[in-house]
């Protein structure tokens, strides 16, 4: 049974599918870095042995009935850690590419920084595997129109590397993006007068497996975001609180 | 003219008839069809009445009539459109809301089924 474990208890939250190439590594690298966290993988109804895989490797598999995208999968394993009364959640992907060496900063930063996300970035220290060319002017695109509404720079805004406090649960546990939802979390939480800080990371290549943003959709991906941007400082309720 | 206002009439007609049949047959809800019965409705009473159709071209500025009827068939079916659109994102965030439910009572339950195996061996 997962529970929360002391004031600071944490969960590592790995969303997966069809990741059978990579999250067995993954939960055994987590589990080796730190190996007293209690490792969940959301597994957002793979076709292939990713469940089983994760099982063996010493995680615990929350299976979603049907396919849901990266945002459902996410806000199933945020939804269930609030549940239980976790006070902290790390995703890290499933498909090998954040290095789980890195959880501590993540996890110490969250601890001390007093900011409701903390993003694991790439771009801080300019070092590791970056990303394709047309993915980091997508990257750049983005960092500017956040710079706009955040109104502080965002380095690394489509990293999937954070970790969140409970805070941010209870948010992120009601309202949460479906697709690409590293960008509009980010929006999500700035509406609500959320603090995050960035803590540099290195990325690897991906152990197994394609992106599912291939040249075509990134198209796609631009433009949904860009709307969801919009439409999440449209669709705030309540009052905005500054802190 | 005539001969468009009266395939209008039966299109509406015929409209209406599909839609009650699909209810009696309980393919549509009740709450679903009242959409298009009344889309249906409006265009059967627009392509009967004559002095309707004329003082509803007259107040948009549309010189030919049946026109005025088309528009308001369209319009209306945007609007049917954009119920259903609305509808099926609803469906659809309940949908994922209880996908993530059942996966959560399923993992607890499968949770406390083996502590119960470990509790009894």
């Amino acid at each position: 049974m997962i529970k929360p474990h002391g004031p600071d208890s944490l969960l590592i939250l790995i969303p997966a599918y069809n990741e059978e190439g990579a999250v067995a590594g993954v939960v055994r690298g987590v589990r080796a870095v730190v190996p007293n966290i209690q490792v969940l993988v959301a597994d957002d109804c793979s076709l292939d042995a990713t469940r089983d895989l994760a099982i063996a490797a010493g995680a615990r598999v929350l299976s979603l009935p049907h396919h849901l995208g990266l945002g459902g999968c996410v806000q199933a394993g945020y939804k269930m850690a609030y549940d239980l009364g976790f006070q902290y959640v790390i995703r890290v992907d499933g498909d090998g590419q954040h290095d789980p060496k890195f959880i501590p900063q993540i996890f110490e930063a969250l601890k001390s920084s007093n900011c409701q996300m903390v993003i694991g970035s790439r771009f801080i220290n300019g070092e590791g595997e970056h990303t394709s060319f047309m993915r980091g002017l997508g990257i750049l695109f983005f960092r500017s129109v956040l710079w706009l509404i955040m109104e502080h720079p965002v380095h690394d805004p489509t990293s999937g590397f954070v970790g969140v406090n409970r805070e941010a649960l209870a948010v992120f546990s009601k309202s949460f993006p479906l697709e690409y939802p590293e960008i509009e979390a980010l929006v999500v939480l700035q509406r609500r007068a959320f603090r995050f800080v960035e803590v540099p990371v290195v990325m690897r290549k991906r152990a197994a497996g394609k992106s599912s943003i291939t040249k075509l959709k990134s198209v796609y991906y631009i433009l949904h975001v860009l709307l969801g941007v919009f439409v999440n400082i449209l669709k705030f309720e309540g009052r905005r609180r500054r802190r | 003219m005539d001969r468009l206002l009266l395939v209008m009439t039966g299109t509406s007609v015929a409209l209406i008839g599909i839609i009650l049949f699909s209810i009696r047959r309980a393919h549509i809800r009740v709450e679903y069809s009242v959409s298009w019965l009344g889309a249906a409705v409006s265009l059967l009473l627009l392509s009967r009445s004559h002095w309707l159709m004329v003082h509803l071209a007259a107040a948009v500025g549309i010189s030919y009539p049946p026109l005025a009827i088309l528009l308001v068939v369209l319009s209306l079916f945007l609007i049917v459109l954009y119920r259903f659109s609305m509808v099926i994102s609803d469906l659809k965030d309940s949908n994922i809301a209880l996908a993530q439910k059942l996966a959560i009572v399923e993992f607890q339950v499968q949770s406390i089924h083996e502590e119960r195996q470990k509790t009894s061996s």
